[in-house]
C-alpha cells in the first residue's frame, strides 16, 4: 500500500513552493496517505494497450493571423501587482547571496 | 405583479417584453431580497447594487426605444466567483486573491454584458472550486435554503443557493467534477455542465484546464436553455473552444415540456445506482425513470463497467492539473504577497512559499501537494498516467453506452445534503458525493441536474442526472423539460424550499 510519509509531505511541499509548518504537516499526512490509497485502486485496470486520454477534445494547434489586437494598458496589467515601479512588477530579490 | 424574485428568468423576460415590470424595479426586487435573507444563507461573496440597478436603469431605456439586445436584456443575473468580471472583486472564495479586482471580463461575463443582463454580484464557492460543501470557501460556509445547518453543495453552492432562495433567477456556474450539478441536486434547482469546449473557459480561473466546463445554473429547465444558448458558442480566445455552431437548445426545452418523449431510449447506469444511494435518492430517482417510460420513453439498463474507478482517475487527473495551475499564485504579479518573519531580505522564493501558505486554505494544499506526489518522476506513470487510460476506458463506456441509448440517467448524488462541519475534516468522504457526476466531465460529455422531489426520510431535494453524448446537449433539455413537466403536474408546481427558513 502506498504511503506518503510526513518527511516525503514536507520535500512535496517545498516542490510546491508551500511553507507548511509542523501542525500543518502532521494534519496533511495520513489524509493524503488514506487518499493515496484510495486512488491506487486503478493501478492495473488499464492494460498497457489503452491509450491514454488527456483531453477530451481531439486537439490541435490554434493558430491565428499575426496581426496586433487590442490588450491591457500597463497599468491596468500592474493593477493587481503586490509591487511595482517603472511600469514594471516589482519582485523580492531572485539570486541568492553567493550567486 | 406580487413577488418579482419569484418569477422565472422566461417569465420574467415575457413581463419586460409585454411592458408589465421594468427591469429596474425587478432589479431592485431581487436586491431586497439579498437584502433580506443572504445574512443567513451567505450565496454572495460581493453585491453591485449600483452596478445592476444602472445596467437595469440602461436595459429599460433600450426596451422603451423598441431596442433590447436579446430576450434576456434587463433579467439579473448572479455570477460565480472563479469567473473574471472588470471592476468587481474575484477571489475564487480565496485569501490569496482577497481584493483582487481583474481589469479584463470573462468572455461568458462579456457575453451577459452585451445581452444586457444586470449583474447584480458574485457567489461564495469552495476555494478555487475545490469541495463539494462550499464549507471549503475562505469567507464562511453558504447554507442551504431547505435547512440552514446542511451544505448548499459545492464548489458552487453560493450560485445554487441564491437560485434556490429567489434570491436571483439566474447564476453562472461552473462545473470540473459536479459543481454545478451536485448543488443543484441538493438545493432542488436545475444545472447544467455542457460539452466540454461548448463554452468559452476564457477569464474562468482553472483549476483542472481539461474538465472545467462554465454552465447555467437556474430554477427550470427551460432557463438553463436560455442562458446556456446566450453564453455558448465559439470563443477565438479559448482555444479548446469548439468551432461549431450550439444544437437548438432553446427549441429542444421547450419541444420537450410538451411531454412526448416517443422514441427516446433511455439507459440507466447501473453502476451508478444501488449500493451507496440514499434510500430517499433511489425512490425519487425511479419514480423519474417510472415518468419518462410513461412519456413514451423506452428505458433499459446500460453497464459501464470503467466508472467504478472515475473517482480514483479523477483524484489524480485533477490535482495534477490544480497543482500546475495553481503554480501562477506566486506573490510576484497579483494576489498576496507574505513577507516571510525573521528572514532579512527575503528571496522570491521565501515569499512564494509564505505567500501561498498564508493564501491557500487546506483542501487546496491538499490537491496541490498529491498533485505534485502524482506528477513527480517515479510516479508519474503508476498513478497519472494509470489515471489517463482509465479515462479513456470511461471515454469508451460512454461510447458504447450511446450506441445502444439516446441518453443516460442516474441520481445526481448519491445522499440529499448533509449536516455543515459533518465530512469537512474527512477528504474521501467529501469526495464521494462527486460519484456520479465525474464520468461526464473525464470523458467531456455534457449533463443536466434537475430537481426529482424530496427524500422521505428528510424531506431535503433530491437530483435526477440526465447524460448525453458531446455535443448532444439539446437532448439533456429535451428530456430535461419532459420530466420537469411532469414532476411539476404531480407536484402541482414547482418545489421551493420552506420560506420560514430564511426568516
Amino acid at each position: 500500500m502506498p504511503e506518503i510519509t510526513r518527511d516525503e509531505v514536507a520535500h512535496l511541499a517545498t516542490l510546491a513552493r508551500i511553507d507548511l509548518d509542523d501542525a500543518e504537516l502532521d494534519h496533511l499526512a495520513p489524509q493524503l496517505s488514506v487518499i493515496l490509497e484510495s486512488v491506487a485502486s486503478i493501478s492495473g485496470v488499464a492494460g498497457d494497450d489503452v491509450p491514454p486520454t488527456s483531453h477530451p477534445l481531439p486537439l490541435t494547434n490554434v493558430f491565428r493571423e499575426d496581426v496586433v489586437v487590442p490588450s491591457l494598458t500597463a497599468e491596468q496589467a500592474l493593477s493587481g501587482a503586490p509591487a511595482s515601479e517603472q511600469q514594471r512588477f516589482a519582485v523580492p530579490r531572485i539570486l541568492g547571496d553567493e550567486q | 405583479m406580487s413577488d418579482l424574485t419569484r418569477l422565472t428568468a422566461a417569465q420574467a423576460a415575457d413581463a419586460l417584453a409585454a411592458g408589465e415590470i421594468t427591469s429596474v424595479a425587478l432589479t431592485q426586487a431581487v436586491l431586497d431580497r439579498i437584502t433580506a435573507v443572504d445574512a443567513d444563507v451567505h450565496a454572495f461573496l460581493h453585491v453591485d447594487a449600483e452596478g445592476a440597478l444602472e445596467q437595469a436603469a440602461a436595459s429599460d431605456a433600450r426596451r422603451a426605444a423598441g431596442a433590447p439586445l436579446h430576450p434576456l436584456d434587463g433579467v439579473p443575473i448572479a455570477v460565480k466567483d472563479v469567473l473574471a468580471t472588470d471592476g468587481l472583486p474575484t477571489t475564487c472564495g480565496s485569501k490569496i486573491l482577497e481584493g483582487w479586482i481583474p481589469p479584463y471580463d470573462a468572455t461568458v461575463v462579456t457575453k451577459l454584458k452585451a445581452a444586457g443582463l444586470p449583474i447584480v454580484g458574485k457567489t461564495n464557492m469552495d476555494e478555487f472550486a475545490m469541495g463539494s460543501s462550499t464549507e471549503h470557501s475562505a469567507y464562511g460556509p453558504t447554507r442551504n435554503p431547505w435547512d440552514l445547518d446542511r451544505i448548499p453543495g459545492g464548489s458552487g453552492g453560493g450560485s445554487a443557493a441564491a437560485v434556490a432562495a429567489f434570491e436571483v433567477p439566474l447564476a453562472l456556474g461552473t462545473d470540473t467534477g459536479g459543481s454545478i450539478r451536485q448543488p443543484g441536486a441538493v438545493t432542488g434547482t436545475v444545472g447544467v455542465k455542457p460539452t466540454y469546449g461548448g463554452i468559452s473557459r476564457y477569464g474562468l480561473v482553472a483549476m483542472a484546464n481539461s474538465l472545467d466546463q462554465v454552465g447555467p445554473v437556474t430554477r427550470t429547465v427551460l432557463d438553463s436553455a436560455l442562458l446556456h444558448e446566450l453564453i455558448g458558442g465559439h470563443d477565438p480566445l479559448d482555444s479548446t473552444s469548439i468551432d461549431q455552431p450550439l444544437p437548438d437548445l432553446v427549441t429542444a426545452a421547450r419541444e420537450g415540456a410538451a411531454g412526448d418523449l416517443s422514441g427516446l431510449k433511455v439507459g440507466v447506469i447501473t453502476e451508478l445506482t444501488g449500493d451507496g444511494y440514499q434510500a430517499g435518492v433511489l425512490a425519487r430517482f425511479q419514480e423519474s425513470v417510472d415518468l419518462l417510460v410513461k412519456a413514451g420513453a423506452e428505458v433499459v439498463e446500460v453497464s459501464c463497467p470503467s466508472f467504478v474507478h472515475a473517482l480514483a482517475a479523477y483524484y489524480l487527473i485533477m490535482p495534477s492539473e490544480a497543482s500546475s495551475n495553481l503554480a501562477k499564485f506566486d506573490a510576484m504579479r497579483y494576489g498576496l504577497r507574505v513577507l516571510p518573519e525573521g528572514i532579512d531580505n527575503p528571496s522570491a522564493e521565501d515569499v512564494m512559499r509564505a505567500s501561498r501558505d498564508a493564501g491557500f486554505g487546506d483542501e487546496v494544499k491538499r490537491r496541490i501537494i498529491l498533485g505534485t506526489y502524482a506528477l513527480s518522476s517515479g510516479y508519474y506513470d503508476a498513478y497519472y498516467g494509470t489515471a489517463q487510460k482509465v479515462r479513456t476506458l470511461i471515454t469508451r463506456d460512454f461510447e458504447a453506452a450511446f450506441e445502444q441509448v439516446d441518453v443516460l440517467v442516474s441520481p445526481t448524488a448519491p445522499t440529499t445534503a448533509f449536516k455543515l462541519g459533518e465530512k469537512l475534516d474527512d477528504p474521501i468522504a467529501m469526495y464521494l458525493n462527486d460519484l456520479a457526476t465525474i464520468p461526464a466531465n473525464l470523458a467531456g460529455v455534457p449533463g443536466l441536474s434537475l430537481p426529482a422531489g424530496l427524500a422521505d426520510e428528510d424531506g431535503l431535494p433530491v437530483g435526477f442526472q440526465v447524460l448525453a453524448p458531446a455535443l448532444a446537449d439539446d437532448r439533456l433539455y429535451r428530456v430535461g423539460a419532459a420530466l420537469e413537466a411532469a414532476l411539476q403536474a404531480q407536484w402541482g408546481g414547482p418545489l421551493a424550499p420552506p420560506e420560514e427558513n430564511l426568516r
